[in-house]
């Protein structure tokens, strides 16, 4: 079986192609700036006391799911993929989900006095 | 026989097979550190109060690493358009970057990080015996102050053999500023900079402590999960960098000269797994580090 490659052999083509690719790399570098200064802040507000320790929590993983975001949708290319790739991770979201879910299932059924 | 679809893209899919197959084993691998963060979960969930130890790790350290990991991340991505766009040597260069950022990363954990709590030593005090170490624990201050009691000493280790020897009957600790210095304002909350142990020695009787260990994952349930999540983390990561110590050598460049394209596939298939490496340190860092 052959596996051509998937660019045009047309250096005219190639030219363009390779300019678009171009155009991605300076979103790579913001992203990249982006994902620095979102580490700069977690580490500062974990020093900012919101009241309670558990909103220090949900600050901090807002920003964190704000960067995973970030990491999937442009270095993972999740914001422009193929269908297929959507419908395996709508599987792995559901079943990660059930398995977060089975924590508070065993949370309430654990014979402890708290 | 050649393998099909490493470049052009099936039809039924409408993606080259590489590409669906390394998103079906991030799957799995989400499932791997999920069943991992809901066990972190419930253990602190579960954690009485004070038994949750918090500013234990070295926050700048911690604070570079996560940063030589982003790093590592845009220089792999970088490698792949640098492919894309026929830049052999630009494409070189970037992953020898990615593979020294990976390096370094594990340098850092495993030579300076853990070593360094390998050496740490806690006790944990008898209820009974909080009220005899009060000058270390400060708990009349941090009850005032509504802080999570304290019931743990920490700091160096002055004879270690007392760990194994019955005999030894009490452990001399030089100690930690928090616990040199209990009631100081200054120590209610971890600082950013950690600050080093204090030449103030302390001893504690044997029979006095629940629980006496280095910072071992026997330590406590927050040094179990701790050591059990960043070292799965960084067996990836030294995987990771395997593999692009692979796509970096002169055979790779083989493949580039017979199919370029080929190259690119086989390094946006890593670069997918590094990424997700990556993800995986951007909760780890906070959970583990700073909450």
């Amino acid at each position: 079986m052959n596996n051509p490659p998937d660019i045009s052999q047309d250096p005219s083509e190639h030219e363009e192609y390779a300019h678009n690719v171009q155009k991605h790399v300076r979103g790579y570098l913001i992203v990249g700036a982006l994902l620095l200064a979102f580490t700069a802040i977690t580490v500062a507000l974990s020093y900012v006391d919101f009241g309670a320790r558990k909103a220090n929590i949900a600050v901090a993983m807002l920003v964190a799911t704000l960067k995973a975001g970030l990491v999937a949708a442009i270095f993972m290319h999740l914001a422009a993929e193929k269908r297929l790739i959507y419908r395996i991770l709508i599987f792995t979201g559901f079943f990660v989900l059930g398995l977060f879910w089975l924590i508070f299932l065993a949370w309430y059924d654990y014979p402890v006095f708290r | 026989m050649e393998i099909p679809y490493t470049v052009s893209t099936r039809p039924d899919t409408g993606l080259w097979n590489a590409k669906v197959g390394i998103w079906l084993f991030l799957a799995s691998e989400v499932m791997l550190f999920g069943g991992l963060f809901s066990a972190y979960i419930f253990l602190r969930l579960d954690a009485p109060p004070g038994m949750w130890p918090h500013g234990l790790l070295n926050v700048p350290v911690g604070t570079m690493n996560t940063a030589i990991l982003i790093l590592s991340s845009v220089t792999v991505v970088l490698a792949w358009a640098a492919l894309k766009m026929r830049r052999y040597r630009a494409y070189w260069w970037y992953m020898l970057a990615t593979i020294l950022c990976g390096v370094i990363f594990l340098t850092v954990k495993l030579v300076y990080e853990w070593p360094q709590k390998f050496d740490h030593f806690g006790a944990y005090i008898k209820p009974e015996a909080l009220g005899k170490y009060e000058q270390y624990l400060g708990n009349k201050h941090a009850a005032a102050k509504d802080l999570p009691p304290r019931l743990e000493i920490t700091g160096h280790l002055h004879n270690r053999a007392a760990l194994n020897d019955p005999k030894i009957k009490e452990y001399e600790v030089a100690l930690d500023p928090l616990n040199a210095d209990p009631t100081n304002p200054a120590m209610d909350r971890p600082h950013f900079f950690p600050l080093p142990v204090t030449d103030k020695i302390a001893k504690i009787e044997k029979e006095d402590v629940q629980r006496a260990t280095m910072f071992l994952p026997t330590h406590s349930a927050y040094f179990a999960s701790y050591f059990t999540i960043t070292g799965l983390h960084g067996m990836h990561v030294l995987g990771g960098v395997l593999v692009f110590i692979y796509m970096w050598l002169p055979v790779s460049k083989k493949l580039y000269q017979r199919n370029p394209e080929h190259l690119a596939n086989r390094v946006e298939v890593a670069g997918l797994f590094w990424h997700f490496v990556d993800l995986i340190w951007i909760f780890v860092f906070p959970l583990f580090y700073l909450l």
